[in-house]
C-alpha cells in the first residue's frame, strides 16, 4: 500500500539521528526558507495547510499562533512550549517521532518559534521517555554546534510522571515549578501562558509537520487527506491486532482497512468486538460501527466519538466491557489532580460502581447511577480529565448495555474468569491495599 | 550535602528564567544521589540549593509518580497494566514477577534488590507488554521472559 509519508519522510522505516544525514536528505531547507519569510507569512502557510492540532483537540495550528500578540502589543518574552508529555492510553506516536525524526521535530520548533516571534522554546517531555530525551539532547547538540539555532534557546525539560501535565495549563504550571494542576481559562496561554507571558503550546506531531508544510507549501499539504481533515496522521494501533504499531496514513483512511489490511486483522482466530478510535478518552465503537467509519474528524464525530490522539485500541470478543470500564476509570481516578471535586470524587465513584457490577452485586439502579454520576462530572471541572472517564464509561454502557445487564441478571461476570481483562491490577488497587479496603469511606455513604 | 549535588542543581537552574522551574530536575538529581528515593534530607538539600522551603519540595515530589518518598529497592520494575498491555497479557507478566520475586505488587523484595510496581500507560501500547526496568523500557515482555529479567537483576 502506498500512502504519502510526511512526518516520517526520508527514514525508510528507520531513524535519522545524525544531522549530516538529515541535511543530505534535504533537511533544514524549510528552516532556511522560513528565515526569509516574515512571521505573518509563516502563519499564512499554516493557515493554508489547515493543519489542526495532533494532540487531541484538533485546533487549527495557524490560528493558535495568530492569537499570540505581536511583540509591540506585548513586550514580555514570547514562549513556544511543545507538549511532548504523551500519556493518553493507547498513544505512542510522539515518542516514535522524537526517536526517528528528531531533527524534523527540532526544525519545526525553530520555525514555529519564528512564527510567534519567540526565541525561547521549552519541550516538556514525558519523564518516562528517557531514550527519547537522550536522542533529542544529541540532536540539539548537533544543531547548536552547526550554529543552526540562530539565537533561539531550546530547553528539553523532563516531566516526572503525571498524565494531567498533558493538559496545556497544567503543563505550564508544572513547568513553572508547581504541582501540575490546570488553571482557569481565560486567560488562554496565547495571552498569559508561561510566566504570564504570550505562549503557544503545540503537540510534537503538529510541530514535526511544520517543516514539510513550509517546504511543500500549505496549499499543497492541504491536498492530502480530506478537505476538513487535511494531511496525514500517525495512527497508534494497539490491542488485539496481528501487527500493532505506528502507521502514518492520510486522514479519511478506513478504520476497517487499518485493522485488517495494515494491522493484519485479529489474531488467534478471534473476532472483533470493539474499537476505541482516539485514545481511552474517546467513546467506544462496536464492531459494526467500526466497519463504517473513516479515520478523520467528521466521520468519527458523526459516529458519536472523536479522532482524539489517533490511538486505535482494538478489542476481540474475549474482553469484558465492565472490566474495560473499571480499568479505564481507574486510570482517570489515579491521574485526577484533585483540584476539582466532581473529578476527584466522581472518577473514584465510577470505579466503585463498576466494581460492584463486575462482582455481581450490581442492580439496574447502578447502571443509571453510573450515567448520573458521569453527567455530574461533565463540564463541571477546569479540564476534561473527569469528563473523559464519564464519557468513555457512558459509551460502554450505551453500546454494550446487554453485557452490563447480564452481570446484574447472572449476579456474576458472564465471562466467568475468561475475559482478557480479568483480574488486572491497577495502581489504584495497590494504593487501596495500603490503606486497607475497610478504611475507605464510600462516596455513596459520604453523600448520604 | 555533597557539593556535587548542589553544583549540579545550580547547573540545571541556569536553563530557566525562574528558579522554581528547576524543581523537577533538581528532585530527580537528588533522588539519584539518594539511591532512588527522596528521604527528608534530600528535601532539605534541594531546598537549600534552590532557596525554597523543604515543604514546597515535598509538595512537588508527592504529586509526581516518578518521585519516591519511601525507600525502593536497588532496581525498580514497573509493569504497565493499562488497557492495551492488559489486552496483551500484562497481568500474566505481573503474576510472573510476583512469583519469581516472592512479593506482591507495591512491595520490595526482602534483600532490597527489586521493587515491583504496576503503573499506568508507559506509552508503548503497540509493543505490549511494556516493562520499565530502572526507567528503561523493555518491549514485548511475556511471562516467560520474567525469570530471565529477575536473574539479571540479581533478585
Amino acid at each position: 500500500m502506498s500512502t504519502p509519508e510526511i512526518v516520517f519522510a526520508g527514514t525508510n522505516g528507520g531513524a535519522v539521528t545524525e544531522l549530516a544525514e538529515y541535511e543530505a536528505g534535504g533537511g533544514l531547507t524549510a528552516l532556511r526558507r522560513a528565515r526569509e519569510m516574515t512571521p505573518d507569512e509563516i502563519i499564512a502557510e499554516l493557515n493554508a495547510s489547515n493543519l489542526r492540532g495532533r494532540g487531541g483537540a484538533f485546533f487549527p495550528t495557524g490560528r493558535k499562533w495568530s492569537f499570540v500578540p505581536k511583540p509591540e502589543q506585548n513586550p514580555r518574552p514570547h514562549y513556544l512550549v511543545v507538549n511532548a508529555d504523551e500519556s493518553e492510553p493507547g498513544t505512542f506516536k510522539d515518542r516514535e517521532i522524537m526517536l526517528r525524526v528528531p531533527f524534523r521535530f527540532l526544525e519545526g520548533c525553530l520555525i514555529a518559534a519564528r512564527g510567534i516571534e519567540s526565541t525561547h522554546v521549552f519541550v516538556y517531555i514525558r519523564g518516562e521517555y528517557e531514550r527519547e530525551w537522550e536522542v533529542l539532547v544529541h540532536a540539539l547538540g548537533q544543531l547548536r554546534k552547526g550554529k543552526h539555532l540562530d539565537g533561539t534557546t531550546i530547553v528539553l525539560h523532563r516531566g516526572a510522571g503525571a498524565y494531567i501535565c498533558g493538559e496545556e495549563t497544567a503543563l505550564l504550571e508544572s513547568l513553572e515549578g508547581e504541582r501540575g494542576q490546570p488553571r482557569t481559562k481565560p486567560p488562554f496561554p496565547a495571552i498569559a501562558g508561561l510566566y504570564a507571558s504570550p505562549t503557544a503550546v503545540n503537540n510534537v506531531e503538529s510541530i514535526a509537520t511544520v517543516p514539510p508544510i513550509i517546504e511543500m507549501g500549505g496549499a499543497e499539504y492541504a491536498k492530502l487527506g480530506l478537505e476538513s481533515s487535511t494531511g496525514t496522521r500517525v495512527f497508534s494501533l494497539s490491542g488485539n491486532v496481528v501487527n500493532p504499531g505506528n502507521y502514518e496514513l492520510p486522514h479519511g483512511f478506513p478504520l476497517n482497512e487499518l485493522i485488517y489490511d495494515v494491522g493484519g486483522g485479529i489474531p488467534d482466530g478471534r473476532s472483533l468486538k470493539a474499537v476505541i478510535p482516539g485514545g481511552s478518552s474517546t467513546p467506544i465503537l462496536t464492531a459494526a460501527e467500526a466497519e463504517r467509519v473513516t479515520l478523520d474528524f467528521d466521520s468519527l464525530s458523526q459516529a458519536g466519538t472523536a479522532i482524539g490522539s489517533a490511538a486505535v485500541i482494538v478489542m476481540d470478543d474475549r474482553a469484558c466491557m465492565v472490566q474495560l470500564g473499571i480499568r479505564v476509570s481507574q486510570f482517570y481516578e489515579h491521574e485526577s489532580c484533585g483540584k476539582c471535586t466532581p473529578c476527584r470524587v466522581g472518577t473514584r465513584w465510577l470505579t466503585q460502581i463498576l466494581k460492584k457490577i463486575e462482582a455481581g452485586a450490581g442492580t439496574h439502579e447502578d447502571l443509571d447511577l453510573l450515567l448520573d454520576v458521569g453527567e455530574r462530572i461533565n463540564g463541571t471541572c477546569l479540564c476534561p480529565l473527569g469528563d473523559s472517564d464519564a464519557i468513555a464509561v457512558a459509551s460502554y454502557v450505551a453500546k454494550f448495555r446487554e453485557e452490563f445487564l447480564a452481570h446484574v441478571a447472572e449476579g456474576a461476570c458472564p465471562f466467568h474468569g475468561t475475559s482478557s481483562l480479568d483480574g488486572v491490577v491497577a495502581p489504584t488497587d495497590v494504593h487501596a491495599a495500603h490503606v486497607g479496603p475497610a478504611d475507605i469511606p464510600r462516596p455513596l455513604e459520604v453523600v448520604a | 550535602m555533597t557539593t556535587t549535588l548542589f553544583d549540579a542543581i545550580q547547573e540545571v537552574r541556569k536553563s530557566y528564567p525562574e528558579k522554581r522551574s528547576a524543581i523537577i530536575p533538581a528532585l530527580r538529581l537528588a533522588q539519584e544521589a539518594h539511591g532512588g528515593w527522596l528521604p527528608e534530607e534530600a528535601f532539605r538539600e534541594v531546598a537549600e540549593a534552590l532557596d525554597v522551603t523543604p515543604a514546597y519540595c515535598l509538595s512537588i515530589a508527592s504529586f509526581y509518580d516518578m518521585f519516591h518518598t519511601e525507600p525502593v529497592g536497588r532496581h525498580v520494575v514497573e509493569v504497565c497494566t493499562n488497557v492495551s498491555c492488559a489486552l496483551s497479557g500484562a497481568q500474566a507478566v505481573v503474576d510472573a514477577f510476583e512469583r519469581e520475586l516472592g512479593i506482591h505488587v507495591g512491595e520490595t523484595s526482602e534483600d532490597d534488590s527489586v521493587t515491583l510496581r504496576a503503573v499506568e500507560c508507559l506509552g508503548g501500547c503497540g509493543w505490549a507488554t511494556v516493562v520499565a526496568v530502572d526507567n528503561r523500557h523493555r518491549l514485548h515482555v511475556r511471562a516467560a521472559d520474567v525469570p530471565g529479567i529477575v536473574k539479571e537483576l540479581g533478585g
